[in-house]
This record gives C-alpha cells, sequence and structure tokens, in this order.
C-alpha cells in the first residue's frame, strides 16, 4: 500500500471541526482486547504472534462494517512510513519502533477508525472524532468491536472483565481521551494547578503523543486511568464533566487576555507568523509552538486571513516524516529544519497572495 | 540511626517493600549495599533495578512467620501455561497471558486496589458470554421450576414458567 496517497487529507483528528472545536482538538476511545487462548504479545514467540496477526486480520477485513479497513503490515514498512503513520495518530510509538516481529495496523479511508496487531495486547481497537465526541466515538468502537467479536473470542473474565497484559487496562480495556488545545492557561500557568486537580480524580494528562510524550504546542490529551470497576459509560460521562469546566477556564482565560492583554497578543500573534514565514531554519518544536499562537490568534480573532484548517495542515506537513515525504528524499535534523522553514515560507506566501 | 542488617554499621540505604499490604524493610551501610550489588560503581543515580528485586525476593522470600503459610509464597508463583515467574511480573509490570490472572490472582487483587479502586468489572460484556450466562440462569430457573413441582407449590411454579417463557421469547 502506497501511503503518500494520504498526505494530501487532513485525518479525521485535524478536520478542525465538531463541537468545541476551538479548544477540543479531537476524541478518541481506545479499546484493548487479546485473544482467549494465546499468550500476550511479551511472552508470545514469532510462530504465536504470526497466527494473531493472521487470526485478526482475516477478523478486520471480513468484518460486517460500514466502512472496508485496509491492513499494513507494520513489519514491512520503512522506517519514515511507520513515522509517518504514528504522526497520523493511526498507530503508537511503541507499534512503529519498540516491538519487534509480525504486527500490522489497519485502518479506514477517514483515519477516524484503526485496528493495531500485536501491540502491548492483541487489538488495540481506536475511534477518533474531531472536536469534542466521545459518545459517537464509543458508539462506533462498541459496534467495531461487536463485528470483531463475531470471528473472535476475547479473553474475559467473570471478576476481572477484559484480560490485558497490563493490569492498568483490565476491566473495560477502554481509554477514552480528549485533546485539548490550552494557550491560554499555559500562558497564565494556571495549567499546573488544574493538572493536579486532575491526577487527585484519576484523570491523566499527557502530551501529543502519548505516554511519556512532552505537551508540545499547548496540546495536551486528558484521559481516564480507572478501567476496573467503572462502566465505559460512567467513565465517559466522567471525563465529559471535566472537559466542560476545563472548556470554561480555558475561554475564560482567554477573554482576560484580550481585555488585559491584548495588544501584546495581537504583537506576539503578529510575531509568530512574522517568524514562520521568514525563518530559514526552523525546528518542529519551535513550529509547534508558533502555530500554537497562531490558532490562538485565529480563535481571538486577531488575525483572520487564515482558516483554522490550514493551521492543522501546516501542523502536520511540518512533523518530521510528514515532511520527507513531501520533499521526496530522506533528510537529517539539519536538512528538516531548512526544508520546514522553506515549507512554511512557500505556503504561507501563497495563503498571503492568495487572500490579497 | 538504624544499623546495617548485614555489619552493623550505620545504615544508609533504606528498602521498603509493600506486598499484599504487608511492610517489610531493610537497612543497609553504603559499603553492604555496594557488595549487594545494590549500588553501581559508576557515578550513575541508577539503582540497579535487578539486583534490588532480587536482594529482596532473597531475603524475605518465606517471611518468617508473617505469611500465612497455607496461602502459600506468591513470590515464588509461576505460572502453568506461559512459564512467567513472579519475579518477572514485577519487574516490567506486564502478564504473559490470560491465565495468568488466575494464577496470580493474590498479588495481583492489591495491585487493582491501588490503580483503579474496584475489584468487579462493570460495562461491557461480550456477546458470548452474556448468552452462556442467559443460559445458565434459564437453567437453573428450569431447576427451579422441577422442584416447585415437585413440592406441589404450583403458585410458585406458575411465576417460574412465566419468567422461563419471558426469556426464551426473548432470546
Amino acid at each position: 500500500m502506497n501511503l503518500d496517497r494520504l498526505l494530501p487529507n487532513l485525518g479525521e483528528w485535524l478536520r478542525g471541526i465538531g463541537p468545541e472545536s476551538d479548544i477540543v482538538v479531537s476524541s478518541r476511545v481506545r479499546l484493548a482486547r487479546n485473544l482467549a487462548d494465546m499468550p500476550f504479545g511479551n511472552r508470545a514467540n514469532a510462530e504465536q504472534k504470526t497466527e494473531t496477526e493472521t487470526r485478526v486480520r482475516n477478523a478486520v477485513t471480513t468484518a460486517n462494517l460500514p466502512y472496508a479497513l485496509e491492513f499494513v503490515d507494520v513489519a514491512k514498512l520503512t522506517p519514515i512510513d511507520r513515522q509517518f503513520l504514528v504522526e497520523r495518530q493511526l498507530m503508537s510509538r511503541e507499534l512503529a519502533s519498540v516491538l519487534d516481529g509480525p504486527r500490522g495496523v489497519a485502518f479506514n479511508e477517514t483515519e477516524s477508525v484503526s485496528v493495531m496487531v500485536n501491540e502491548e495486547d492483541h487489538l488495540r481497537l481506536q475511534v477518533m472524532r474531531s472536536g469534542l465526541a466521545l459518545d459517537e466515538a464509543w458508539t462506533e468502537i462498541d459496534r467495531l468491536d461487536d463485528a470483531l467479536e463475531a470471528n473472535l473470542a476475547f479473553a474475559f473474565h467473570d471478576q476481572f472483565g477484559y484480560l490485558t497484559a497490563c493490569p492498568t487496562n483490565v476491566g473495560t480495556g477502554m481509554r477514552a481521551s480528549v485533546m485539548l488545545h490550552l494557550p491560554a492557561l499555559s500562558l497564565t500557568k494556571e495549567i499546573e494547578k488544574l493538572f493536579r486537580s486532575l491526577q487527585k480524580i484519576n484523570l491523566v494528562v499527557r502530551g501529543l503523543y502519548g505516554e511519556g510524550s512532552r505537551a508540545s504546542g499547548d496540546l495536551y490529551q486528558i484521559s481516564n486511568q480507572v478501567t476496573l470497576g467503572k462502566s465505559e459509560s460512567r467513565v465517559l460521562q466522567e471525563i465529559r464533566e471535566v472537559i466542560a469546566q476545563i472548556i470554561q477556564y480555558e475561554r475564560r482565560a482567554r477573554q482576560l487576555l484580550l481585555k488585559e492583554r491584548r495588544q501584546a497578543e495581537q504583537d506576539r500573534v503578529a510575531r509568530a507568523i512574522g517568524t514562520l514565514g521568514s525563518a530559514t531554519m526552523i525546528t518542529s518544536e519551535e513550529t509547534m509552538e508558533l502555530l500554537s499562537t497562531v490558532r490562538l490568534g485565529i480563535q481571538l480573532h486577531l488575525l483572520d486571513d487564515l482558516p483554522p484548517t490550514t493551521v492543522n495542515q501546516l501542523f502536520i506537513h511540518t512533523q518530521a516524516a510528514h515532511l520527507q515525504k513531501l520533499m521526496g528524499t530522506p533528510l537529517d535534523g539539519e536538512e528538516r529544519n531548512a526544508a520546514r522553514a522553506k515549507y512554511l515560507r512557500n505556503r504561507l506566501r501563497e495563503l498571503g497572495s492568495h487572500q490579497r | 540511626m538504624p544499623e546495617c542488617q548485614f555489619c552493623g554499621d550505620p545504615a544508609t540505604v533504606h528498602l521498603t517493600d509493600i506486598v499484599n499490604k504487608k511492610k517489610r524493610e531493610m537497612h543497609l551501610c553504603e559499603n553492604c549495599a555496594r557488595r549487594q550489588n545494590l549500588l553501581p560503581d559508576a557515578p550513575s543515580p541508577q539503582l540497579n533495578l535487578p539486583a534490588l528485586l532480587q536482594l529482596l525476593m532473597s531475603q524475605f522470600a518465606p517471611a518468617p512467620g508473617s505469611a500465612e503459610p497455607d496461602e502459600g509464597d506468591p513470590t515464588a508463583l509461576t505460572c502453568p501455561t506461559c512459564g512467567l515467574k513472579y519475579a518477572q511480573f514485577r519487574a516490567d509490570g506486564r502478564l504473559g497471558c490470560p491465565e495468568d490472572y488466575e494464577v496470580f490472582y493474590p498479588v495481583l487483587v492489591p495491585i487493582l486496589e491501588r490503580v483503579h479502586r474496584g475489584l468487579q468489572h462493570h460495562g461491557k460484556v461480550p456477546r458470548a458470554v452474556r448468552r452462556r450466562r442467559e443460559r445458565d440462569e434459564l437453567d437453573d430457573l428450569k431447576g427451579q421450576l422441577a422442584e416447585a413441582v415437585a413440592a406441589e407449590d404450583y403458585e410458585e411454579a406458575a411465576r417460574l414458567r412465566d419468567r422461563i417463557r419471558g426469556k426464551e421469547t426473548a432470546e
């Protein structure tokens, strides 16, 4: 499969639409499932992993679903293609480069549904929605789970529920997460306080690319920690309530910024655009920070000639693997920084001349 | 200051291990800790975790008089299906197969309680399990019906028959 055809698309999570999309980038629900009669990934030999892959692959490609899932053999992908799928949030960094042996990922045309095979668990199902749409994501993943269960016997325990390789996922096997853009709370340093209070109620805060990753570009993922003892609907309800609160805090912080330092914010946004449009070397980290400022500028109407989806496109296209695919050649760190700057300069010039 | 359990010098390395809600402590001086390979020779601040685990296991394995003797020693558990040993599970926190949830039950319960504050699954159940439970319930009701008939409790029998019919038509 040639993954290059995905390049012009934004993927479900960056479509920039949906409820509360001024703050909520995307909603995601993930389910961990394991075959009843197979050892978990860390104790399975190559032969067992191959059998798991074959069985899941058959179930996934023949499942009775309103969309088709296309299976990609991760072991056969180039490192750039693997990184590309990680950047598009279709698979984890672990599946891409930490794990080895037979493994794969299946996803649909719109990139809203993906199934990882032979990750820490035999199956990791994922459904994405842009904006705040946890219920829709749950409904979709529940149907996907049912469809796969028609052909696969999942490990299930009367007391402990769905069994998983790590006891932190046992029970529902569900991790629901919401990705938020919180530039104003980050700016006013209130974010630390917020996160400490979230930890107390057993919610986890992580950066853009999941476990252990830094919060780049003021993007944060908030998800549940508890999977045993609370039903899916209760967990979703708890997250929804917390997210509603955080959205309120962020909106208030944004209004306060406008009220108290409009001129300074206007200046910051203008400088961000200026740097993005004129730098000759720029790291991915700096790009994400500047794009975060631009995104905030758009939401606060401090800047009106850029649609939010453009920021999303610049965001994804300047990630390492996307950039190398766009340039059509592998690039080392320095070369990437130069290519990234050139891409941003050209795109912003195009947009500028188009608008005026 | 506590004394080193090995040589009696002032202890500067203190280890605490909590298994099955039982707290166990060890105190060592720096020299003995180094001799047990707990501390690296290099200036790295990292503790040697495998050595630490090994020491804790060997020192405490048959924790005298503390563990219930009939329960057996959870640290000696090995899964007959996948071969996972307790020490391996402790080291990387991952189980090896679905069977492990039964094999390591006594050591898993405190972990699950701490992480989830719950021990009983609520929520989705696979369709196959739901069907099995419904069948079991139906068999159970039929058994009760037979008993009620045998006991000539016709009122109870009629009630049970209605419940069975209700379940059968719902299927």
